[in-house]
């Protein structure tokens, strides 16, 4: 009974973190790509947003 | 997985709203003061945003020998015009950049397993806008085009690493009641400006006036406080709403 109340809470914050972990280096990714990038391309589209969000630039 | 899609819905949302109002700041603050310094830039360099024109590229060379301030952008790549075409990215690349911040933001704000509304969610904006701007803008400050700086690698990894050593910082500030933990966490917050951000050459000026600067990092560093607690206290009131 009490094995089984153990194993249901840490599924359930497991099954509460995973989602919101993938969400986070998902995020991360987006942030990484549009305002690190060492394209050039993908630099000159967002220029004045990197300049404005202070990420270095250049 | 459910969970995960209504975390990228929530942060859709707001990223779209909170990109769309940062553009029409940045339209109305930043954006003239970069175009502005881009005159001083092209004036003494041959770069531009234009796509490159057969006469720039036949100037490239002269250029890559003169005492640049820094070599960046090759000339010859895709570059949007200036005008409505460069807004659009801007706007795009903002809205990305609110999305990406608002998928970190709210699953961070999950994973702390509270309850939210839009003042605790303003709360968890400000610290983003701490870790974000603030900490590392306090070592690079925000920059118009034509400021000297130090080579772009050296400048991201300190970036980063004054991002995350920030965040672990006001992590064990809110989550940890110890003294011990707040005597790691000034000393985390503290450590990337005692090691120091790297800095410009030395001997380079900036293109544009010192005036011109100041107040470009006043207005980016409000503009930046604006994003944040929008980014913030949306993420919250929406979370909110699906937790009731």
């Amino acid at each position: 009974m009490s094995v089984n109340t153990i194993t249901a809470s840490t599924s359930s914050a497991a099954g509460r973190i995973a989602p919101a972990l993938l969400s986070v280096f998902f995020g991360l990714f987006i942030v990484g790509f549009v305002g690190f990038s060492p394209m050039d391309v993908v630099h000159n589209a967002a220029h004045d947003a990197r300049h404005a969000n202070a990420f270095p630039c250049h | 997985m459910s969970l995960f899609r209504s975390l990228v819905f929530t942060s859709v949302l707001v990223g779209l709203i909170v990109g769309a109002v940062v553009t029409l700041a940045q339209f109305l603050g930043t954006t003239p003061l970069i175009l502005a310094a881009e005159v001083y830039e092209t004036g003494d360099e041959t770069e531009s945003h234009d796509a490159g024109t057969v006469a720039d590229t036949a100037h490239g060379h002269d250029a890559a020998a003169s005492t640049e301030a820094h070599d960046h952008h090759n000339a010859d790549a895709w570059a949007p015009a200036d005008g409505i075409e460069r807004t659009a990215y801007t706007l795009a690349a903002n809205i990305l950049t609110a999305i990406g911040f608002a998928l970190v933001l709210n699953g961070l704000m999950q994973i702390s397993g509270r309850q939210s509304d839009w003042r605790s969610g303003l709360i968890w904006g400000l610290c983003g806008f701490v870790v974000v701007m603030l900490a590392p803008g306090f070592g690079l400050h925000p920059e118009l085009p034509g400021t000297p700086a130090a080579p772009l690698f050296e400048r991201q990894v300190w970036w980063v690493g004054t991002a995350l050593s920030t965040t672990a910082g006001l992590a064990l500030l809110f989550f940890q009641r110890k003294p011990w933990a707040a005597a790691a966490a000034i000393v985390l917050i503290a450590l990337p400006h005692v090691i120091g951000a790297p800095l410009p050459p030395d001997g380079e000026q900036a293109l544009a006036p010192e005036t011109m600067s100041h107040r470009f990092v006043v207005i980016a560093t409000l503009t930046s406080l604006l994003f944040w607690a929008l980014l913030g206290s949306l993420s919250g009131h929406l979370r909110r709403r699906r937790e009731a």
